[in-house]
């Protein structure tokens, strides 16, 4: 489990955030993010990487959209971590989705903490981070973000966005926001919804965080301290969540960690402890605690029905969109269940769906793992959808 | 269960058409406007679909087994997850022009219920089904004393996916009862070739071993 881990002071963390090791757009001031708490951003900066070319007639732009704690490093070496990108086994030439045939884009989320504008990136009137003087946000701010972002670089309609778990509930929101933008759909692991059960187990992270003493109010980057050991709880407690206990039985069972009788103390004794304990520790080196306040406030609030007078197929109905919609057996957070709801919607507006559940005990976090039925289905849907959007198959050398 | 009869289907297997299709599934196709929406319920592994989109139409499917969606899904085809008897209801009415059945009724815990969701889902439902009234199934019981056993049908009672086997005759009756008006029916022999037309509804009992139904709503 041991790993160099790079540690982020301070000023590193907000050097990221407003100077990114990426593509980056600054809007000006009189281009701001109208969001739904009712504010103008401005001015509004967002991060992205792409992969691939964009073809000539601009028909081959594919949008991944991240997930809770992932970023735009979809498939290069991470600059703060230095590992391998989040979705290298479905990103890339050749991968499902090949970029020797797509052009793909993937932004930071509006409100994350690698680039593009969110609670850790500098307020221009105080020259201080946000902090909580950032405004909430929602998935749909996230979606119109990455939609100016498309108006920037000159991409009226997108051959597909994909994404998992939030990413899901963005590729969701832009169908149903801008479904004339939207050839094709891919959903993964998500919902149309944020659960009672899911904003439960995110308000316990909150609240690790907040109970924090070094995270003073939100002002830690002032004060000079860093909630780690709250980020680090919360984390420990949301990864429980996207395994599941088929999975945590088959890595570590009851297995002890470089012992062979407990300790009779509360040292890390058994392996899944430790496990734990790495991932907490090693994400608050690359996380922002604010910005995980902000990003699961954001799932929190996201309730497709609740534009649409509460009958979520409203948000699909005329849509030409074709989807694709995967779900996996072990996943207790976004469980089939919630899949089958997004089916049915569609269904209901009569919309080109597919569905698969994928059998696998690697629980939520199954999307970002080696799941070959996964990237059968992914390049079968996309092939499909891109022979009826006429684009030329990769040229292989 | 909703598994089309896929290996059992040997004998019809060997009787394929020009483009290689087997001509059961020509049938139904034969039957569909090309260029209509349609609802293939226990689509399989998707051949159908695949032979109603060459002819332009725009076809979506439920398959209950996980490896026939996910062979599908890879496929490029729209197909859902799901079981004839209790995700028909999500579908709102008219969606389709032709909702279609292939050897999958028998298979099904409702087949009326079923029968009736394709005629409200679709302006058209097609049904295709193995016929239990042909001569050597009536042959087995009558003579051997045990549940028939076929090329077609070669599974034992106590393990068949097939829980709702009907002939001919018993598929018109439930036609008269769910509300269905019968546009056309083409009886199929045992190796999946058309029978002769203008035949009466017996001979066909007795001697087609599959059937295919073209139905609409009545009145």
């Amino acid at each position: 489990m041991a790993e160099a881990t790079v540690t982020l002071d301070l000023a590193d963390r907000t050097r990221e955030a407003d100077h990114p090791h990426s593509l980056v757009v600054r809007f000006p001031v009189n281009k701001p993010l109208r969001l739904d708490a009712g504010i103008d951003f401005s001015p509004l900066q967002i991060a992205y990487q792409t992969y691939g070319t964009l073809n000539a007639e601009r028909s081959n732009a594919v949008l991944v959209c991240h997930a809770l704690t992932g970023d735009q490093h979809v498939v290069n070496t991470h600059p703060v971590t230095g590992k391998p990108g989040w979705w290298e086994t479905m990103v890339g030439p050749g991968r499902p989705i090949d970029t020797e045939r797509y052009f793909v884009i993937c932004p930071n989320v509006v409100g994350g903490c690698m680039g593009t504008s969110g609670p850790a990136s500098t307020n221009p009137q105080t020259g201080a981070p946000w902090g909580l003087d950032f405004p909430v946000i929602t998935v749909r701010d996230m979606v119109r973000a990455q939609a100016m972002l498309l108006d920037y670089l000159g991409i009226e309609s997108l051959f597909a966005v994909a994404g998992g778990s939030l990413g899901g509930m963005q590729v969701l929101q832009w169908a149903a926001s801008f479904p004339q933008r939207v050839f094709a759909a891919l959903p993964i692991a998500a919902a149309t919804r944020h659960s009672a059960q899911n904003i439960a187990f995110h308000e316990v992270g909150r609240q690790a965080v907040m109970a924090d003493p070094d995270w003073q109010g939100g002002r830690y980057f002032a004060e000079g301290t860093n909630p780690r050991r709250g980020l680090a709880v919360a984390r420990m407690g949301a990864h429980i969540t996207y395994l599941s206990d088929a999975a945590l039985h088959r890595k570590f069972g009851r297995r002890f960690q470089d012992r062979d009788n407990p300790t009779f103390s509360f040292d890390a004794d058994f392996q899944v402890e430790s496990y734990l304990r790495h991932q907490g520790i090693s994400f608050v080196e690359r996380f922002d605690a604010n910005s995980y306040l902000y990003l699961t406030r954001a799932m929190d609030y996201f309730d497709l029905a609740a534009d649409y007078d509460g009958v979520v197929a409203n948000a699909f109905r005329g849509a030409t969109t074709r989807f694709c919609v995967i779900s996996f057996t072990s996943d207790w957070l976004f469980p089939t269940s919630e899949s089958r709801a997004i089916v049915h919607a569609l269904n209901a507006a009569g919309v080109r769906v597919s569905f698969a559940e994928i059998t696998t005990d690697k629980g939520h976090d199954a999307f970002l793992l080696d799941e070959p039925e996964l990237f059968a289905i992914v390049s079968g849907f996309l092939e499909g959808a891109a022979t009826a959007r006429g684009l030329k198959p990769a040229r292989r050398y | 269960m909703l598994t089309r009869l896929g290996h059992d289907l040997t004998m019809a297997e060997a009787a394929r058409g020009p483009g290689g299709s087997r001509v059961d599934l020509l049938v139904v196709a034969d039957m569909v406007e090309p260029g209509a929406r349609v609802l293939d319920v226990g689509c399989g592994d998707g051949e159908l679909l695949r032979l109603l989109e060459t002819r332009g139409v725009d076809g979506r499917g439920i398959e209950l087994s996980r490896e026939g969606v996910n062979e599908c899904v890879a496929k490029g085809l729209a197909v859902v997850q799901g079981d004839a008897d209790t995700d028909l209801e999500d579908y709102p009415d008219d969606a389709f022009e032709f909702v279609i059945l292939s050897q999958t009724l028998q298979a099904t815990r409702h087949p009326r219920v079923v029968l009736e969701h394709m005629l409200r889902i679709g302006r058209h439902a097609i049904v295709s089904f193995p016929n239990f009234g042909h001569w050597r199934i009536r042959l087995q019981i009558a003579l051997g004393g045990h549940m028939p056993h076929t090329d077609n049908l070669p599974y034992a009672w106590y393990e068949t996916p097939n829980i709702h086997f009907c002939s001919i005759k018993d598929f018109r009756q439930l036609c008269h009862v769910g509300g269905a008006k019968v546009e056309e029916a083409v009886a199929l022999n045992a190796w999946g070739r058309r029978m002769r037309l203008k035949m009466p509804w017996w001979f066909w009992n007795l001697f087609a071993e599959q059937a295919v139904f073209l139905l609409s709503r009545r009145g």
